[in-house]
Formats: structure tokens, sequence, C-alpha cells
């Protein structure tokens, strides 16, 4: 039998999930064994145009992580599509959008505010105030830059997905798991998050009844004991309403699941799923009390009950700060070559 | 397979027609929503013509799903789904969207009423393609019914369902049952004597071969639901064995420690630290009162135990908790007396002798504290002149907005009493004189001939510092008369304030355990205030008597006899019916966080530990949802709810905007994404 051709890219992510794949360790060497490696910017030296002289649907599997954020993005996202046969939402970002989806409650003037203006390491260094653009004149002809877009979209917003590998990062176990499916023909339903149907109280070993919550806590106002429920100690731990599949790692530790699986099955948004559930539990009658107790102890909803899926949420960026299709209006001269 | 739906519209004569253009949401929806294959309008779709055109089409056009847009569901759901079912579909694929109550009746612009009731239509088409055919259940329906309150609403309900061969268990919070009824003198209009015409019926009760009595007792916790309740009653101590008890009343006589009867005497008289309410309690089984006995309090004593003839005294007892079950509950737990303090210008609890209305009832009682004697608080100065204050605490905005129905009748009774038992002139100072009820005028008549005064207005002060020399000494009651036009100061020698009455303070809580709602007054609420007034929105839960609203005896005696023909119809019966639309545990799904645990208004969900998965036990569910919504991890899905069906709904009734070619899913940012160009792939 030939073997398989293998694609890996990166869009707008930290970078976790390209190092998550070689947690597998010497699977890799099985993982050469069973594929070529076609195109991996991270780890070796290959060019666009080089896939993009590949037949479409010629790559057998391409693990895509990282939410689509500019126009190149976009860009590798459909011609990876194109080229591949099967392609798989890698990881929190790809999925859902994760942290840099965070950034959709802004829209791309007020994040360049951030970076080229506000912050405090460089604003001394830019005195008039430079921002990217898209096209510069210099002498030698015009440089491009991809144009920044005001909303970061996740993967299956841009082009169509096979397979979703949730996690920030997906697990190690998890991505053998995957490949070994791929491997063996034995992919569940196109469409399909590959991983268990639960939700991550399944996997903790904690103790867990009825649950009535005076109060939230944040993570350094109290240390929890290590037999109860989290959730039920008052912390705002998101495993309730977060796929399993990663063990519950942190409930482990200690510490309250923030969620990077991404929701279980048949769930639309996330955070309202979350939110439903925690105001249910909530022990008070007092519509006065019960502000207290959100407001003491969930300062930031969004980063709380958002934090990994605002790009993919009913909500999907914030209506205060426009970004009424500011990408989309602009002519985009990306490619006007020089 | 496509679906091939009917629409019906209906006119309800002019009621949706009058402002919706049906002729034209009918034409509209036969041709822009997919998958219907008729479409039609009629005058009254609730007519047995318009359910035979129902059935008709489905049986010739053959047709798998129907939608009514009419009325409230409320109203004909049960009509149309039977003529579905008569036609050999599945009751459960017929759905009816409400365009009058929601459309045609709150409306002012016919043409955006019209489109209103188009995109309801459509909603109910797209929703009604994705329902799947259900199968109601059934459960028997055990034969007992609890009854909470032993007052004369509660005790007529016992009666009628006792006496038709049904068992019943009455419990009761007082030592003994009777109610506030066991407290008052006479009863209006007929001046017949309450205890007379009450006690019967509590000996019967007591006495009654099918009836179980639990007095000193309080509902602890209900589960179940209608046919097969579960109820735990918690059966305070009483100190005193139930069943060696012969009611003797030795213990009672010799018992050394007097205190004051704030329940049954109202604060007027004296009773004994082991007691029985009144002399005609039943039963006569007295209970020792923890927190004033001596031998509880102080350790000494035990006279009781010593003079008892049969040793059935038991300062040891404890609370217990006793389990029954029961197909019905009828709520019968009545009311309470407004705090009259809360008007602090009336000088209750300041001025010595201004009296409530159950003191002025215990004090015109022959058997009360003053021997029926009118007497001020002295206790033996008769009254030249008394006020009696209507609307103490209701009609007030300050306090309760509603009427209390009882009280006009009530004075005008205290005001006969007061001249056929005195010399004293009695004064009524009213809001507005309520007598709507049978031989009540011709009572307010009677009293105008005796020669009660009548003064229109709300009183603003009752004071005694006097400013003229004939109002010394006096209680003085500052008065706008209304019919004169001018402020009056009358001087009296006791005022009597009509107090409100008022929901039990614990209604609410006892409202929680059997799933029942309270109105903002604090009554409970029945399931329809005109076609269903004893009924809740709780099946096999039914109300009886004041705890409803203020009612006086005949309309209590009523409601109880009502509320028991309505159970004794469920037992007769032998089964309810069991809704399909309830919700249901996906255990693959279900992780055991435990988030729905407590959540059930109906304590449907248990948790299996064994397994570590939630359940829906599916005969307790009544399908509201709670769940399901708060569910974290998709587990739950709620029976004809599904989010595929309401997705679906949500889809029809934003028709237009997806035509408009704003698909429902859009980016917010509203954008298609730009045809992009590779970018530095040069």
């Amino acid at each position: 039998m030939s073997k398989g051709k293998l694609a890996l890219y990166w869009a707008a992510s930290c970078g976790g999930c390209e190092i998550a794949v070689l947690g597998i360790d010497e699977h890799i060497l099985d993982v050469a064994k069973a594929f070529d490696i076609v195109f991996w910017p991270c780890a070796t030296d290959g060019k666009v145009r080089d896939v993009e002289k590949m037949p479409d649907g010629s790559i057998d599997l391409c693990l895509f992580n990282g939410g689509i954020r500019t126009s190149e993005q976009e860009y590798m996202a459909q011609l990876m599509r194109r080229k591949s046969k099967v392609l798989v939402a890698f990881g929190s970002c790809a999925h859902e959008g994760c942290i840099p989806g965070l950034a959709n409650l802004y829209n791309r003037k007020a994040i360049f505010d951030t970076v080229y203006k506000e912050g405090s390491t460089t604003f001394p260094e830019n005195p008039q105030d430079h921002r990217p653009q898209p096209i510069t004149d210099v002498p030698e002809g015009k440089l491009s830059l991809p144009l920044f877009y005001d909303t970061l979209k996740t993967l299956d917003q841009t082009v169509e997905v096979d397979y979703y590998l949730p996690g920030c990062p997906p697990e190690a176990k998890n991505i053998w798991a995957a490949l070994v499916a791929v491997l063996e023909g034995k992919l569940p339903p196109k469409g399909s998050v590959i991983g268990l149907h639960t939700t991550v109280c399944d996997e903790c070993p904690r103790k867990r009844s009825e649950k009535k919550i005076k109060k939230f806590y944040r993570t350094w106002e109290i240390i929890p004991d290590e037999e109860n429920c989290l959730l039920e100690q008052g912390l705002v731990c998101c495993g309730i309403a977060t796929r399993a599949g990663c063990g519950a790692l942190c409930p482990q530790v200690n510490s309250p699941c923030i969620g990077c699986h991404g929701p279980n099955d048949g769930v639309e948004d996330y955070g309202a799923r979350l939110m439903s559930a925690l105001a249910s539990v909530i022990d008070s009658q007092d519509p006065e009390e019960i502000q207290r107790i959100i407001a003491e102890g969930i300062p930031d909803p969004v980063g709380t009950f958002y934090r990994f899926s605002l790009a993919a949420s009913y909500l999907r960026r914030s209506k205060a700060f426009g970004g009424d299709g500011a990408a989309a209006a602009q002519p985009t001269p990306l490619a006007a070559k020089a | 397979m496509a679906e091939r739906v009917g629409i019906y519209v209906c006119h309800c004569g002019s009621n949706i027609a009058g402002m919706i253009d049906v002729e034209e949401v009918a034409r509209w929806a036969g041709q822009s929503i997919k998958d219907v294959v008729v479409s039609r309008d009629y005058k009254f779709m609730c007519s047995s013509l318009g359910q035979k055109l129902i059935e008709d089409d489905i049986r010739e056009q053959g047709l798998t799903r129907v939608v009514v847009a009419a009325c409230s569901p409320h109203l004909h759901e049960k009509t149309f789904r039977r003529a579905c079912q008569n036609a050999g579909l599945n009751q459960y694929l017929c759905q009816m969207t409400n365009i009058r109550e929601h459309v045609s009746w709150v409306s002012t612009d016919r043409q955006k009423a019209t489109e209103k009731a188009k995109a309801l239509v459509a909603a109910a088409a797209e929703r009604v393609k994705h329902q799947r055919p259900l199968e109601q259940g059934f459960v028997k329906v055990n034969p007992a019914t609890l009854v909470i309150g032993g007052g004369i609403a509660g005790l007529q309900a016992t009666l009628e369902l006792a006496d038709a061969g049904y068992p019943v268990y009455l419990v009761e919070r007082e030592p003994s049952i009777g109610g506030h009824m066991a407290q008052f003198d006479k009863t209006f209009p007929t001046l017949d004597c309450s205890a007379c015409i009450l006690t019967p019926k509590m000996s019967e009760v007591g006495q009654h071969e099918n009836v179980k009595m639990f007095t000193y007792a309080e509902v602890e916790e209900v589960s179940g639901s209608v046919g097969c309740f579960k109820v735990k009653i918690r059966q305070k101590a009483r100190h005193v064995i139930f069943e060696k008890c012969t009611g003797c009343g030795i213990c009672v006589e010799k018992c050394p420690r007097k205190v004051v009867d704030n329940v049954f005497e109202a604060g007027m008289g004296y009773r004994k630290a082991i007691y029985t309410p009144f002399p005609q309690a039943v039963p006569r089984t007295p209970v020792i009162d923890t927190a004033n006995c001596t031998w509880f309090t102080r350790g000494k004593c035990q006279v009781c135990s010593k003079v008892c003839p049969t040793q059935a005294i038991d300062y040891d007892q404890k609370d217990e908790i006793i389990q029954i079950e029961v197909g019905n509950i009828i709520v019968a737990t009545g009311w309470k007396l407004f705090d009259c303090t809360r008007i602090p210008q009336y000088g209750y609890g300041r001025l010595a002798n201004v009296f409530t209305n159950m003191e002025f009832e215990r004090m015109c009682n022959a058997a009360g504290p003053t021997g029926g004697k009118i007497v001020l608080r002295d206790g033996k100065t008769e009254p030249r002149r008394i006020a009696i204050i209507h609307c103490v605490g209701s009609r007030d905005v300050r306090h309760n907005q509603y009427c209390s129905a009882v009280c006009c009748m009530a004075a005008l009774k205290f005001g006969h009493l007061v001249l056929e038992k005195t010399k004293a002139e009695v004064y009524s100072f009213y809001i507005d004189m309520r007598t709507p009820m049978k031989d009540y005028e011709e009572f307010y008549q009677r009293l105008l001939e005796e020669g009660m005064h009548f003064v229109r207005g709300k009183v603003a002060e009752v004071t005694d510092a006097a400013r003229l020399p004939d109002e010394q000494g006096s209680l003085i009651v500052q008065v706008e008369d209304t019919l004169l036009g001018t402020q009056r100061r009358i001087p009296v020698d006791m005022v009597v304030l009509m107090a409100a009455l008022e929901p039990q303070a614990d209604a609410k809580e006892l409202g929680l355990k059997l799933g029942i709602s309270c109105s903002m007054a604090g009554w409970y609420t029945e399931r329809h205030p005109k076609l269903d007034p004893v009924a809740t929105m709780t099946d096999g839960v039914f109300v009886a008597g004041a705890c409803q609203g203020p009612k006086d005896i005949p309309a209590s005696v009523a409601q109880g006899a009502a509320a028991a023909a309505r159970v004794a119809g469920m037992i007769t019966a032998g089964k309810v019916t069991i809704e399909p639309i309830i919700a249901s545990i996906d255990e693959q799904k279900c992780s055991g966080c435990r988030i729905c645990n407590n959540l059930c208004p109906y304590n449907a969900i248990e948790y299996d530990e064994e397994k570590g998965v939630s359940r829906v036990v599916a005969a307790m569910c009544k399908g509201c949802g709670t769940c399901v919504s708060a569910c974290p991890a998709n587990a739950i899905t709620g029976a004809h709810f599904s989010n595929e069906q309401i997705a679906a709904e949500l889809e029809g009734i934003l028709w237009d905007a997806i035509a408009d070619g704003r698909p429902a899913s859009a980016a917010p940012d509203g954008s298609k994404a730009p045809q992009s160009t590779p970018v530095g792939a040069a």
C-alpha cells in the first residue's frame, strides 16, 4: 500500500497545537511510516506554491490548527480544503476560535490601537502612529501585507470541515487515536467531533451531590478540598458543559475546568448552555442577591463562559464595536503584485 | 419523503377575521410554505363542520401534518388533536398557533396583524414537519385523598369524600380541627350560632370510619404526581399519647401554668400549658405547649403526669414523620388576620380600647373570655359608643389592594350584636358597603332600621388626644364624611378594626412543596378564574376556601364540596392520562454532573449512584423543560420541544428575513467572506 499524504497547517493560534503533535512521542515514527508529510511549515521546508501545484484532493489528511484572522489565513484554509480529502479542525482555535476569538469583543481598529498605540511597550517607539497597511509603496515597488479582519472566524465558518479534534491543545492520546482512526479507515460520520460524547464530570473522580451555590469564588480566593465537586465549592468549573476526553486533568489537580474541549454533541452555544446550567443552581430567590452573587463571583462573564468559544457562538462578536464587514467592504487588492 | 401539511385558518366569527385578512393568510400559506398541500380558511374551525374539514382532508388528501391557526391551544388544542386522531393521524402531529389572543385581539393595524399571522403560521408549519408521533400513557388513581387544613372548607371536602366511601387523610396544624369558624359567635346574615352548625361536622369527621385525622401535624414533603402522590406528614409531639388519652380533661384542669391564648382566644383569654383549644375540640386529646410548660422550661411540676388516670402523658415524645400515599390533594389552608399594628394611626396595641375583629368575635362569644359581654379592656365597663372601622389593611395600596370580602357583613353582624346586647350606639366607618350575596343586602337594610350609624369615609386616625371638653377620656375617630363633605371627630369608647384576611404566612412554602403558585397578593392561583376555580395548574392538586382568596363561610363550603366533587371524579375515572410531552435523559451523554437534580419542580429526576447518571421518572415529569434548558451536556431532550423543532419554528417565524436573502444563520458581521487571493505567493 502506498503511503498516505499528510499536511499540517497553522493559522491564528499560539503554536501549542504544533507542539502537541510531537506529544505523541515515538508514535511520530509510526506517522512517518504511514504518511508522507507533504506540507508542515513549522517543521519542514515547504512552500505554498508547492501545495498550489498539487492536484486537488491529493492530500489524504490535513490537520489545520488556528482560526481565520487574516486574508492570508483564509486563502490557506481554502487552499488546504481544496487539496485535502479529509480536513480536520485541529485544536480549539480552528474548532471554536479559542483565545484569539475573544478579540471579537473588539474590532481591527481597537486591536491595532492596543498593539500599536496604547500598548505600554510600543507607544514611545511609534510616535507617528504607524499602522500595518495592506499596500505600501516603496521605491522598489509595492509591498503587501495580508488584510487583518475585524472578526476572527473558525475554520468551519470559512470552509467545510470534515472532523474536529477538540482541546487547547488536543491531548496526545486523542491525536494518536484520531490518526489511528484515519489509518484504519474507522472514522465516525462526517462532521463529528472525534472524542467522547459526554462531559468532563464523567471522567472526574470528585464526589458530586445536588448543587446549590451561594457564592462563586475566583481560583485565588480559596483552596478547594480535593474530594468534592469544585463547582459545589463555588469555583466556576466548566466541566459540566465541556466535552470529556481530556481525562479531567485540571480538576484532578484541584483546578477548575476552563472548557477547552468545547461543548458536547448537539450544543449550539457552549456559553449559553453553561450559563443556563449555572444560573439554575444559584441558591437564592432574591433578584438582588442573585445579581450580587454573579457580579462578585464572575467579574468577566465572556471570558468565563466563552473563553474558547466566542467566535463559534451565536454572538460571534461584539456589536458595540461594529466591525460591520469593514474587511469585506473594502477592496482587497492584496495580491496586487508590484 | 416530504410531509403533506394542511393549514387551517379560523375566522372565529369576526374575532380573528375582523383584524386579520384570513383569506390572504390561507392563500399565502398554500403558495409560499413548502410541503403545504391544503390551505383553507373557515368561519369556525372548532365547529363540527370545521373539524370535519380536517378529518376529510387527512383521509382524502393524505395529510401527514396539520396546522390550525385559531385561538389559544388552552381552549381548543384537544378539539383538533381529537379530530386528527379520529381520522387516523397521531394527535401530536397537529400543531395549533394562536392568532387570536396573540394577534387579532392585541392589534390595531390590519396589515401588520395579517403579516404577523403569516409568520406564526409559517413557524407552526415548519415546526410541525419535525414533530413526532407520541403516545399517551396512563396512571392509576389512588382512591385516598389528602386534605390540608381542617377549617370549614377542608371539613366539607373531607366529609363529601368520606361519605362517598373514599378514604381521606385530614392534616391540621392546630391541636383541633375547626379553623376560624370555631372562634366565631354568630354567622351572618342568619345569625345562627357558629359553633352550633360547625361542631356537628367536626365530630362527624372525628368519628368517620373513612377519615384518618392528623391534628397538630403539618405536611413536610410531597413527591409524586397526580394519582400517586407520596406525602410525608410531620406529627408534632403532643406529649400526650393519643391512644391512651380519654380526653377527660383532668390534666388541663390541674395544670398550674396559665398562658395567654394568642391563637384561639386572639389574646383575649388564657389557656393552660397543657390544653385543648376549646371545649368542643376534636380530637379531645390535649397537647403540651413545651415553650410554656414548667416541666419543659424549668424541669419541675409533672402535675399532668401525676393526675392522668391512663398514664397518657409522655414527656419524651418526639415529632414523628408519617408517610402516606394519596391520589389527590385538596389544599384548604385558609387565612390569617392582618396585623393591625402595621397601621399605627389606628392605635391598635397602643390605645387599650382599640380591638381587632377577631378579639371582638371572642368577646361576643358566650363561651369566650368575657362570657359574651361587650366590655372595655378593663373587663367591666360597658361602652356607650362603639366605632367599627372597615377595610383595615384591605382596599389599601399600602397594604393589600384586594377587598377582604367578608368584613362589611361581619361589621354589620357586630353592629347587630352590639345593639342587641348593649345600650351602646354603634358607628360603621365604611368606604363602600359590599353586600352582594343572598340575603346580605336585606341584612344591611335591617341594620339601617335597627339604628346603626353609617359614616362613609376612610378613617384618618384614632386618637385619645381630646380637643373639646366632651372628647375628654374618649377615643376620637377622625374621618372625612364623604357624604356630608366634611371632617368629623366622633368620640367613642371602643374601636373595632375590621382587619383584612391575609394569606397564611407559609402559603408560598407549602405552594412550593405542592407545585402550585400564588398570586401577587399571595393567594393560591386556580387553574382558571372562571371555568376551573378549584383546580390548580398541578394535576391532582385542588384548592378550596380562603386559601384561594378571601371568602365567607358559604363560599368556602361550596368550594370544599366542589373540590371534593372534582376529586371524586378523578377517583371514579380510576386512571389519568399522562402526557407524553416529557423529558428524557440520554445516559450516554449524561455525565452525572447533577445540575438538574434539584431543579425539577415535580421532583421527577432521580440520581443513579451506581451508574453515575440522572434519570427522569416519566410518570412524574410534566414536560416543563426546566431540566432540558439547564443540562450543560445536552443530555436531556424534551419530547415535542426538541432543538430541531424549536429551530424550525424560529426559521418559520423569520421567513421574511430569510426570503430577503438574510439567512438567519448569517454571520453577525453581515459579510460574506471576500473572495481572497493568494498573499505573498509570488
